[in-house]
């Protein structure tokens, strides 16, 4: 890992983020729509005003120039004031941001948990009952649209046999100061264990959600190429050695096979961002995704812009990470 | 010398798409204590699979279906696995073709030949540190018997680090770390280079001489077998065809397949000398007829070959399976 190797990467960072901006940018010119009128709604305002706050925001300026206005002003880590919040567009993200990451992060160990040993034993038993009601159930969970997967868990757990809080990240009676932002490190920090219980207890549901069509994918991958190696010679030869079952299976076999299932996740930990956004409107999760939904629908320009681009950067970072990954699993390639 | 491998009428089937295949069948042979057997054929002869079995290592759709299999007084068919698991690697070890493949490429070395130990070895200390230093003291005492230049430094490596001759002796070095009774050694030089071949196979018969253990060298190379084995046993689609000791079979073999064999080597000394190719192929092995399987090869087939032909006595300790081993070639 070398240092040329991070400043490649982050110099590959610049076309991709200035493409993102100008695509975003032009999308929502191309909306139709217009900030002013959908932020004074019923009121009635005289032309003067609504000239005066089109000019407050901006927006009285040709397309071309707020492009630039916005890029000069994104190169120094500004990215104005959010339209309907009238507080810096980077504190608001920062506020939802948590939420968002710990959804994120409880939806990547429940598909990581869950689609590994599924993806081993379907290998090991291949054919086998479990192996294809593994596959059936993961084509299900790569299919299934998210909302309407979420929609169908609320019902049966929260409605149906009420076992579930419905949408939330907390209980109004649990709520605790907050320190992190990460609701499962703050209540325990309030020392707060029924809290944290009722956090987890709303966190489920989103979290499963969010990481079936992953869950899906990292137990295919993890059963093919668990097929893949178990045909290699060296688990051939850890048999002749007499090694015991276990160990043939886990150190041998399953260390390898989890080469490709973890740079898969990596990567595929970025098409949560996108996910988020359905799932947290479903489950009314305040997080980033809802955030960039509730700003679209208010034409909040800045809002939308610097969510984006968080999102790119995310993302670009989540494919340097399986790359990264990926040679510390495989001692044979050096980055 | 005692028996310490003894095979009887040994079958292995394979449930393929296109029939049951009979890779290996009715395969009789024996193993002396410390001594070297040669086993050749073509690729499909079926030696690999015949020793597969015998290491309890048939993988699906190949199934053991009859034979029995005595190892040092014992059935190996009638073990538990866990019971055959504790035999392999312990008293009958493995090495493999191609060492590059056979090594772990995401475990050191060093994991690699201790885990072996780890496995087997009842004799290692109960303490954490003393058990690490002693599997380190034995790892780095086969990789010196094996010839790897300073061994106690290339524990940490990878098998990526180590050139193809190394790592064949890294195979080897692990296949020896409990001292098996038998090697069994499936073409160890296939995958090396001429002169690296010739050190790796004085490496096996130094380490034979000196440990006393017997070894099946599995290869095709008529060559290799003349210089190291005691004895040879030809094998011709899944089947036996001639066996007896190394130099009365290369020098007055009796079986047509043995001599086409050995018409088929070219040799140096006989330039200019054709080299005889057997015309036609290996049969396919789905549903064959009990005959003789080398009759449609044959030069010197007749109507009456078309019959189950036993292993007939072809001389003091000999054995071809062939009804014209009385007409000269």
């Amino acid at each position: 890992m070398s240092l040329g190797k991070l400043l490649e990467r982050i110099i590959q960072l610049i076309p991709v983020l200035l493409g993102v901006s100008l695509i975003v940018f032009v999308m929502m010119a191309l909306t139709p729509g217009d900030p002013v009128q959908i932020m004074v709604g019923e009121q009635s305002i005289t032309p003067e005003q609504e000239a005066e706050l089109r000019r407050n925001l901006g927006l009285d300026r040709p397309m071309v120039e707020r492009f630039f206005i916005f890029l000069a002003h994104a190169v120094q880590f500004d990215f104005g004031n959010s339209f309907y919040h009238g507080r810096p567009v980077a504190d608001v993200i920062a506020e939802r941001l948590p939420a968002t990451i710990e959804l994120s992060l409880v939806a990547l160990i429940v598909a990581l948990a869950t689609a590994i040993p599924l993806g081993v034993v379907a290998a090991i038993r291949k054919n086998s009952v479990l192996d294809r009601m593994a596959t059936v159930g993961s084509l299900l969970g790569v299919s299934l649209p998210g909302f309407w997967f979420g929609i169908l868990l609320i019902m049966l757990f929260a409605v149906h046999m009420q076992v579930l809080p419905v949408s939330g990240r907390i209980g109004y009676d649990n709520e605790v100061a907050a320190v992190t932002g990460f609701l499962l490190i703050d209540t325990l920090l309030a020392g707060d264990i029924g809290a944290f219980g009722d956090a987890l207890r709303h966190l489920l549901l989103p979290a499963i959600t969010l990481g079936l069509p992953m869950t899906a994918i990292l137990m295919r991958v993890t059963r093919s190429s668990m097929l893949e190696v178990m045909r290699q010679d060296y688990v051939t030869f850890a048999e002749a050695k007499g090694l015991p079952r276990r160990r043939v299976l886990y150190r041998h076999a399953l260390k390898n096979a989890l080469i490709p299932t973890v740079s898969v996740a990596a990567i595929e930990t970025g098409s949560l961002l996108g996910g988020n956004m359905i799932v947290e409107t479903v489950f009314g999760w305040p997080g980033l995704g809802r955030l960039v939904v509730e700003s679209i629908f208010l034409r909040n320009y800045p809002l939308i812009q610097a969510a984006v681009l968080l999102y790119a950067v995310t993302y670009v970072l989540l494919n340097f990470l399986a790359d990264i990954l990926y040679t510390v699993l495989n001692p044979r390639v050096k980055l | 010398m005692t028996v310490l491998l003894e095979v009887t009428s040994l079958r292995t089937e394979f449930a393929t798409r296109a029939g049951l295949v009979r890779a290996v069948d009715g395969v009789s042979l024996q193993v002396r204590r410390g001594e070297c057997l040669g086993v050749v054929g073509e690729s499909g002869s079926g030696k690999s699979v015949t020793f597969a079995s015998v290491m309890g290592l048939v993988r699906s759709p190949g199934k053991v279906v009859a034979g029995t299999i005595f190892f040092d007084g014992r059935d190996l068919r009638q073990l538990s696995p866990e019971e055959m698991r504790a035999i392999r690697g312990r008293d009958i070890a493995m090495t493999m073709q191609d060492a590059l493949t056979a090594l772990n490429p995401a475990l050191s070395v060093g994991e690699q030949m201790a885990e072996v130990m780890v496995a087997h070895d009842e004799t290692l200390p109960a303490g954490r540190a003393a058990r690490r230093a002693a599997i380190r003291e034995r790892s780095v005492e086969m990789l010196g018997l094996v010839g790897i230049p300073s061994p106690d430094t290339r524990l940490r490596q990878y098998p990526h680090e180590f050139s193809g001759g190394m790592r064949q002796r890294i195979m080897i070095a692990i296949a020896l770390t409990c001292r098996p009774k038998l090697l069994i050694t499936d073409e160890p030089t296939t995958a090396l280079d001429v002169t690296i071949q010739a050190q790796v196979l004085e490496l096996i018969s130094d380490i034979r001489a000196r440990l006393g253990m017997a070894v099946v060298l599995i290869t095709h190379d008529l060559g290799v077998v003349a210089e190291h084995c005691d004895r040879v046993m030809v094998m011709y689609a899944g089947q036996v065809v001639e066996e007896g000791p190394t130099s009365a079979v290369i020098g007055q073999p009796r079986h047509p397949y043995t001599r086409g064999l050995l018409a088929s080597i070219p040799r140096p000394a006989l330039r200019g000398h054709r080299i005889e190719p057997i015309m036609g192929q290996v049969p396919d092995l789905v549903g064959l007829p009990p005959q003789c399987r080398f009759h449609s090869r044959c030069p010197l087939a007749r109507p009456e070959c078309l019959v189950e032909v036993p292993m007939l006595p072809a001389g003091p300790g000999r054995q071809a399976r062939c009804l014209r081993l009385e007409e000269p070639a």
